[in-house]
C-alpha cells in the first residue's frame, strides 16, 4: 500500500458554552508513505485539531480515518502505535530527567527496554549530555527536542510535527531539517505543520494549504514551485490600445480594460536557463517599438509562494 | 483484542512511584507523623481518661479508624493529584496518543495511587505498634479491607482528578467530604455511643461500614456485620469502576 494516512470526510465540531464551532469541513486529505508533507495554514485554521484527532487526542464529529490501512477509532492500537507526536506547546514533566522521560515513551507505546536505541535518539538530538539532567533545567530549544526524542522513542512510522521549529533558532531549525531529511530516507513519513513558507518550501514533497477549517490545496512543491516560476511584466502605455496589435498577439499577452496597461506572463526560469520557448522580455519591448507603441515604464514582478498562499487564504 | 499493553503499564506504575519517592516528604512521613500526633493526643493524653470502648483500651481502638482515615484521603489524594497533574501540564497528550486502553490507563495510574496507600498504611500500622497494644484477629480479612478500600478510593480520586478544573476542586472533595466523613465515620467511636437518631444518619455513610469491617477484622467487633460491610465496600467500589467506564467512554474531560 502506497498510502500512509488517508482522511476522509473528517469534520469537528467543538461544543462550546456561546455556541458551536466548526474547526474542520469535510477534511479529505491522502498521505502517502515516505513523504513529507508539509501542512500550511493561518492561526486557528485547524492545524492542530487535525493532528489531535489523527492522533486520538481529540474526537472526531464524523469522518473516518486510516494510519497504514488501520482505523485509528476501531483499531486504535495498531494505528497508534506507528505514530509518534510532536505537540505545539512545549509539554513536559519537569523533574524526570532526559534519559527517563524518553525511556517512559517508548514504554508508553508498548516496546521493551532498549537504552542503546535511546542513546542513539538522544546522540542525534544532541541531547546525550544532558540525559541526566532534570527537565525543568532545560532550555526552550533543548525541551523541543526532547519532545521530538520521546517522539521517536518508540520507532514511529509516522512522524507529526505541529510546528516543530517555532520558537528554535537558525541552527537548531537547520539541524532539524536535516533530521526530518534523514528520517525520510530511513522511510518514515513525515506530516509537519508550518506558519513558515520558507520551511514548506525547504523540507515538503507536497504541500496542503489550510484554512478555516478546509483543505484548499494540495499540491506537489516542484508543481508549485513551476507556478512561482512564472514572473509577470508589465507595461505602462502612453496610449490606450483599442486591442493587442495582431502582430504581438500571444496567449502570455493581456490588455488590461482601459487599454493602458500590457502584462506579459513568462516563465523566468526558462529565461535564465537560455532555454526559453517563448519570446523574452527584450523582444516583446523591440517588437513594441517596432510596433510605434510607445510606454513610459516597465515593471516586473515575481509571484511568491507567499503571495499564492495570502491569496488563497483569503479567497 | 490483543493483550495487554504491560509496557505501558509498567512505564506509567514506575513514573507514578518515582513521582511519590521524590516527595517523599509529602507523601510518607507526614501522614505518618499526623497519626502519630492523633495518637499522642486521643491515644495517650485524652484516651487514659476514656474507659474502654466494647472491651478495648480506646488507645487500641482508634487504630483501624486512623489506618482508613489515612487510607482513604492519601488515596483519594494520591489519584486525583496522579491524573490531574498531567492534565494540568498537558503531557496527558503522552498517554492518550499512546496505544493504551482505557482499562490500562486505570490500572496503572490507580494501581500505583493504590499502592502507595498501602504501603502508607502499613507504615501507620507499624508506628500504631509502638504506642498501643495491637492485635490482628483476622489478618486476611484485614488485607483484604485495605485492598478494597485502597483501591476503591484510588478510583474515587481518579475520578475527582478528571472532574477537576482547578486546585482548589482538587482539594475540594477530600476537605469537603473524605475528612468529614471519617471523622463521622466511627473512626474515634462506637456507633452505639451515638444518641439514636444520628445512629441512623450514621448509616448513609460509606465510612461506616469500612471502618466497621475493618475494625472487625482487628478486634472481632463491629458496628454493623462483616458481610454489610464488605457488601458496601464493593458496592461503592463497582459504582467508581461505572463512573471510570463512563469517563472514558464519553471522553469527558479528556478529550475535547
Ligand atoms: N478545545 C477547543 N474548544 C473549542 N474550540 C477550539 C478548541 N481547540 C481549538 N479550537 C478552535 O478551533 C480552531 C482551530 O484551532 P487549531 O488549534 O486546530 O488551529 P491551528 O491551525 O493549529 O492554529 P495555530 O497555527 O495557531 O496553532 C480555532 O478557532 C480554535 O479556537
Ligand atoms: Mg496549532
Amino acid at each position: 500500500m502506497t498510502l500512509m494516512l488517508s482522511v476522509s470526510n473528517l469534520s469537528k465540531v467543538y461544543a462550546g458554552k456561546k455556541g458551536d464551532f466548526q474547526a474542520l469541513k469535510d477534511i479529505n486529505l491522502e498521505i502517502r508513505r515516505g513523504e513529507i508533507f508539509a501542512l500550511l495554514g493561518p492561526n486557528g485554521a485547524g492545524k492542530t485539531t487535525l493532528i489531535g484527532i489523527i492522533c486520538g487526542l481529540i474526537n472526531a464529529s464524523s469522518g473516518k480515518i486510516t494510519v497504514d490501512g488501520h482505523d485509528n477509532v476501531a483499531d486504535y492500537r495498531a494505528a497508534r502505535e506507528l505514530i509518534g507526536l510532536v505537540p505545539q506547546e512545549l509539554t513536559t514533566d519537569a523533574f524526570e530527567t532526559v534519559f527517563s522521560a524518553v525511556s517512559f515513551s517508548r514504554g508508553l507505546f508498548g516496546k521493551p527496554r532498549n537504552p542503546a536505541y535511546i542513546e542513539q535518539v538522544l546522540r542525534s538530538l544532541s541531547l546525550w549530555d544532558k540525559r541526566n539532567s532534570k527537565i525543568m533545567t532545560l532550555s526552550g530549544g533543548m525541551k523541543r527536542r526532547l519532545l521530538i526524542a520521546k517522539a521517536l522513542s518508540h520507532e514511529p512510522r509516522m512522524l507529526f510535527l505541529d510546528e516543530p521549529t517555532a520558537g528554535v533558532d537558525v541552527e537548531l531549525r537547520r539541524d532539524m531539517w536535516n533530521l526530518v531529511r534523514k528520517l525520510r530516507d530511513d522511510g518514515v513519513t513525515v506530516l509537519l505543520t508550518t506558519h513558515y513558507i520558507e520551511e514548506a518550501e525547504e523540507m515538503a514533497d507536497r504541500i496542503g494549504v489550510i484554512s478555516k477549517g478546509e483543505i484548499i490545496l494540495v499540491e506537489d512543491k516542484a508543481t508549485l514551485m513551476h507556478k512561482l516560476g512564472k514572473k509577470q511584466l508589465t507595461v505602462y502605455l502612453n496610449e490606450a490600445l483599442a486591442s493587442i496589435p495582431a502582430a504581438l498577439a500571444d496567449d502570455a499577452l493581456e490588455l488590461s480594460a482601459d487599454g493602458y496597461t500590457l502584462s506579459y506572463t513568462y516563465d523566468a526560469e526558462q529565461e535564465a536557463e537560455g532555454r526559453r520557448q517563448q519570446r523574452g522580455i527584450g523582444d516583446l519591448l523591440n517588437e513594441l517599438n517596432k510596433a510605434g507603441i510607445g510606454y513610459r515604464d516597465v515593471n516586473t514582478k515575481q509571484s511568491s509562494l507567499e503571495e499564492i498562499f495570502v491569496s488563497l487564504v483569503n479567497r | 483484542m490483543k493483550a495487554l499493553n504491560t509496557n505501558a503499564i509498567r512505564a506509567i506504575y514506575r513514573f507514578e512511584m518515582a513521582r511519590t519517592l521524590r516527595t517523599l516528604t509529602q507523601s510518607i512521613v507526614s501522614p505518618v507523623l499526623s497519626t502519630s500526633l492523633y495518637f499522642v493526643v486521643f491515644g495517650a493524653a485524652i484516651g487514659g481518661r476514656i474507659p474502654e470502648v466494647d472491651g478495648i483500651a480506646y488507645g487500641s481502638f482508634i487504630v483501624p479508624g486512623l489506618i482508613m482515615l489515612s487510607l482513604l484521603t492519601q488515596s483519594v489524594a494520591n489519584a486525583s493529584f496522579g491524573i490531574y497533574f498531567p492534565r494540568f501540564t498537558g503531557t496527558i497528550y503522552e498517554v492518550l496518543s499512546a496505544p493504551v486502553s482505557y482499562l490500562e490507563i486505570v490500572i496503572a495510574y490507580v494501581g500505583a495511587a493504590a499502592s502507595k496507600s498501602l504501603i502508607l498504611g502499613a507504615i501507620i500500622l507499624a508506628t500504631a505498634g509502638l504506642f498501643v497494644p495491637l492485635h490482628i484477629d483476622h489478618p486476611l480479612w484485614m488485607l483484604l479491607f485495605l485492598v478494597l478500600t485502597a483501591v476503591t478510593f484510588s478510583l474515587l480520586g481518579f475520578i475527582v482528578g478528571i472532574w477537576a478544573d482547578g486546585f482548589e476542586k482538587l482539594n475540594l472533595v477530600p476537605m469537603l467530604i473524605i475528612t468529614p466523613l471519617t471523622f463521622l465515620g466511627g473512626s474515634f467511636y462506637s456507633i452505639d455511643m451515638l444518641p439514636p437518631f444520628w445512629q441512623t444518619v450514621t448509616l448513609f455513610n460509606p465510612v461506616v461500614y469500612l471502618v466497621s469491617g475493618f475494625r472487625w477484622s482487628f478486634y472481632g467487633i463491629a458496628d454493623v456485620s462483616p458481610a454489610l460491610s464488605l457488601g458496601m465496600t464493593l458496592l461503592f467500589l463497582f459504582a467508581c469502576i461505572g463512573i471510570v467506564a463512563w469517563i472514558f467512554k464519553t471522553g469527558y474531560r479528556l478529550k475535547p
